[in-house]
């Protein structure tokens, strides 16, 4: 259908991003930086027990502090108390119970964010101490008290794949575990709520699918959709920890009971109680094999900490359960996923979404089968490597191309890095390096692109072409969720190739157009990105009928993706629409003495089907990276008896300029049947198996079986190696 | 409490600040000087980071008072005019170094020290001076291209 034209910046191009300019100057307008008139600051008061009883709540100190305006209790949510993506499980504001610690109780509108924090202090709440059930396989058990009405288990996902498991001639076995892990965007929570003339509300707001949160919130608000308005203000990072909604409800409410703009800002420890985390795994594996290296069958069973609240926890083990087993050809697998529901941090959405605990774990057993059967782990991956039409453990074919061999091929010849890195742990390390071993590992892994199992997964594109001083301009307007990954650098290049227009002006995101579905599952340049090709088609089309542009050329339009399907009870079902494949090596050296990793390199190689931006698809695969290997040696939110013990950047440790390696990039474009211009999601996949390749470098520098991440030094100090 | 200070180059005065804000408080709030970030507030990303009579610090560990009298640079003050950007700043843009951006302001104005002290440092140098910086975006290697991109030009 389309032609594409010659325009300046179109595909293709390393176009630089039109919001770069306002970032570096600092004129970026992110939600933290809103400001009107009038305004008054919100703040939070949450609940310091992982599980208590809520006796009551006392609120006349609170609100006798000069400069309060407004102090709001579960008693002042006009509708519905609860929301969340997949159940309405979460409690606006506490009322029976709080079931973990940091959950909202209260709010405060003052003058000043100093005032507002200090009268929320002044709220005297009695609560009833209750045992917190922080164990979540004995909240999978019959015994343990049930925290939610419909029980503990959130949701179990069984997949029966081929023939019964029966004997084979090698067999491993292993027990894997996965910390919480925190998304730590840098920009926190925040937003501004203005109360309209019509008795609804506006709010600017960082999030990552604006039409969810505002049907939450509108719902918690008791008003209709069209009074209750979101537009997309600036966004520090999202990586999933934005799906969830956090200050939006409390700012509307505060906003609507004062008659006064509210701003919340959220502080970096009030951030870690803000939005929900990666979700712990515990994960038993059994992989068989034939003696020439052929798999066999796979069993796994994967047990998620869900915490407080569903969030989105059904579909996070669903994914687990859809990739558990890699991308590999197996003939038989028996799967057991399971989420429960516990008194600790609820978790959630963060790029990788299930397949990053899964693959830590059968990256982990198939460098442990390579061992058995004497073979190069590169070589047991490439002679088990799944190809497009191999059945997925859900049954349906992989539809897409699935270049597992040709990835690992690429990072495996690639010419190992030489020389001496610099000892790690850099000048604090005061030996001189006796001490210090270099290992190699690889791993690769892939995952679902766009929502899965019959979600009805689509994006709105409007798109307007007008004439301005005798050039044509094109304004693209959709509700997708800029989060830093550079879709409206893409959105923008998307136009110019459809209409061959080089000034082409990307509105900002509001629900005034339809919903764009969520800047989430690598989908967001796919979806989005087809729904304004279709609508620049459309316009396109129209303009060449009219033959000229008159008073303007509007078009909106929807994009679909295949239709999916639901898994049945065996879980077999076409749940998936796409996938995406990435593979790494990495190259560490380890200090054995001391536990300390350098990362010296990592080489990656990822199908992205078509570049539409080849250096924004860079800094995706480089960002991802950097969390992969920060989940791999330092990131993990510490949680004892249901407490959160490390919420700052003091204590909770992301990887800094010093941690990240040089990163050597292959991106294959091989072009995907099914989306614009063959592209494929690309912004998880890079997180996903950095993590096993940094920690299979490190075992093979130590020799360590190191079944948990994030490693600590005592898992590597003093030992064989050296 | 009142505060008298120099900021990008201007006098400027205000009045009724509560004696706990800090300087990138009253920069973002007071001043409209919203460029300077607030990714922790406690001194461990660097998103806040400023010159104070010509030294690099993380504006949300100074004390508004502590300002008093003295001269302020702010990411905003860096570019040689409104139409114009700083060479560290098109470096940013154009070496692909800034994706959410919220780490942005404070890098610049890093890059912009360093490369005052060190005009052509090496990566190693680089490195060490940018490690007080917290990204979560970029995975730094474009950041680095761009201080060696601002070095050169
Ligand atoms: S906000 Fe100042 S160092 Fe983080
Ligand atoms: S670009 Fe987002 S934190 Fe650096």
């Amino acid at each position: 259908m389309s032609t594409l034209t010659e325009v300046a910046n179109g595909i293709g191009v390393s176009v630089r991003r039109p919001d770069g300019i306002p970032k570096v100057k600092g004129e970026f307008a992110y939600s933290s930086d809103m400001w009107a008139d009038g305004m008054l600051w919100g703040a939070t008061l949450r609940s310091p027990h992982p599980r208590a009883r809520v006796l009551g709540i006392e609120i006349a100190a609170a609100l006798a502090v000069p400069g309060v305006h407004a102090v709001l209790t579960h008693a002042d949510v006009p509708g519905r108390k609860t929301y969340g993506l997949e159940h309405h499980d979460q409690p606006v504001l506490a009322f029976d119970e709080v079931r973990y610690q940091g959950e909202p109780v209260a709010v405060v509108a003052a003058d000043h964010p100093e005032t507002a924090r200090y009268a929320a202090s002044k709220i005297e709440v009695a609560y009833e101490e209750l045992e917190p059930l922080v164990d979540p396989e004995y909240a999978l058990s019959d015994e343990s008290p049930r925290l939610h009405p419909g029980g503990n288990l959130l949701r179990h996902v069984y997949i029966e794949h081929g023939p019964e498991p029966g004997e084979a001639d090698v067999v491993v076995s292993g027990e894997y575990e996965v910390g919480m892990q925190d998304q730590a965007f840098l920009g926190p929570e925040s937003g501004l709520a203005i109360p309209a003339e019509d008795g609804g509300v506006d709010l600017f707001i960082a999030t990552q699918w604006l039409h969810v949160d505002r049907d939450q919130v509108a719902a918690c608000l008791d008003l209709p959709i069209d009074k209750v308005r979101f537009t997309l203000a600036g966004v520090g990072g999202a990586f999933g920890g934005r799906e969830d909604v956090s200050m939006q409800a409390h700012a509307c409410l505060l906003a609507l009971h004062t008659g006064r703009p509210v701003k919340m800002v959220y502080g970096r420890e009030e951030s870690f109680f803000g939005h929900v985390h990666r979700h712990p795994a515990r994960m038993r594996y059994e992989h068989a094999a034939t003696r020439d290296g052929k798999l066999a069958w796979i069993r796994a069973r994967i047990l998620l900490d869900g915490g407080a609240y569903a969030s989105s926890s059904g579909a996070v083990v669903s994914n687990a359960a859809s990739f558990a087993l890699g991308p590999y050809e197996v003939p038989s697998a028996r799967i057991d996923s399971y989420v429960v529901y516990t008194d600790n941090p609820p978790c959630g959405a963060m790029r990788g979404f299930g397949a990053v605990q899964t693959c830590f774990a059968h990256e982990a057993q198939m460098d442990k089968l390579a061992a058995a059967l004497e073979l190069d782990p590169v070589e047991l991956r490439r002679r088990n490597a799944m190809t497009t039409g191999t059945s997925m453990p859900t049954g349906a074919p992989i539809n897409c191309p699935a270049p597992v061999e040709e990835l690992l091929r690429s990072v495996a010849e690639r010419p190992l890095p030489e020389g001496d890195s610099g000892v790690p742990g850099g000048i604090a390390n005061v030996t001189r390096g006796e001490g210090v071993v270099r290992g190699v590992g690889y791993a690769i892994g892939f995952k679902n692109v766009g929502f899965s199992e019959g979600f009805d997964d689509y994006s709105t594109a409007r798109v307007r072409i007008s004439e301005v001083r005798g050039e044509p301009l094109v304004e693209v307007h959709t509700a997708a969720c800029e989060v830093g990954q550079g879709l409206v650098t893409v959105m923008a290049q998307i136009a110019r190739t459809e209409l061959n227009v080089e000034n082409v002006l990307v509105l900002p995101a509001d629900t005034q157009v339809g919903s764009a579905g969520s800047s989430s599952a690598s989908r967001q340049t796919h979806m989005t990105g087809g729904a304004v090709q279709a609508a620049c088609v459309a316009v396109r089309e129209e303009w060449e009928r009219l033959g000229a542009i008159g008073a303007g050329i509007e078009a909106t339009r929807e994009y679909h993706h295949r239709p999916t399907a639901a898994l049945d009870a065996r879980g077999q079902g076409d749940a998936h629409v796409t996938f995406a494949f990435a593979a790494h090596r990495a190259v560490v050296d380890v200090d054995v003495e001391l536990g300390l990793v350098r990362v010296v390199e990592i080489a990656t190689a990822q199908d992205v089907g078509k570049a539409l931006n080849p250096l924004a698809v860079e800094g995706q695969i480089e960002g991802g990276i950097a969390q992969g290997l920060g989940l791999a040696l330092m990131e993990e939110i510490q949680v004892v008896d249901g407490l959160v013990r490390n919420a700052s950047f003091t204590d909770y440790l992301i990887p800094t300029i010093l941690d990240m390696p040089p990163v050597e990039l292959d991106v294959l474009e091989l072009g995907d049947p099914d989306s614009p211009y063959g592209l494929r999601g690309i912004g998880e996949p890079p997180t996903i198996s950095s993590t096993p390749a940094v920690v299979a470098a490190v075992r093979a520098a130590t020799g360590r079986e190191l079944r948990r991440v994030p490693l600590k030094p005592d898992d590597m100090i003093g030992l064989c190696g050296s | 409490m009142r505060l008298t200070c120099t900021i990008n180059g201007e006098p400027r005065e205000v009045d009724g600040l509560w004696e706990g804000e800090s300087l990138l408080y009253v920069l973002r709030e007071r001043l409209a000087l919203p460029g300077s970030k607030n990714a922790c507030e406690q001194g461990e990303c660097g998103s806040c980071s400023v010159y104070l009579d010509g030294v690099l610090v993380c504006s949300c560990l100074v004390a508004a008072g502590q300002a008093e009298g003295r001269e302020v640079v702010t990411v905003e003050g860096l570019a040689p005019s409104e139409d114009e950007l700083h060479p560290v700043q098109t470096a940013f843009v154009e070496a692909g170094a800034v994706q959410c951006g919220f780490c942005t302001p404070g890098l610049i104005v890093a890059t912009h020290d360093l490369l005052a002290r060190v005009p052509n440092p090496t990566d190693a140098e680089i490195r060490e001076a940018l490690a007080g910086n917290l990204c979560r975006c970029t995975g730094y290697e474009k950041i680095l291209d761009a201080v060696r991109l601002a070095a050169a030009s």
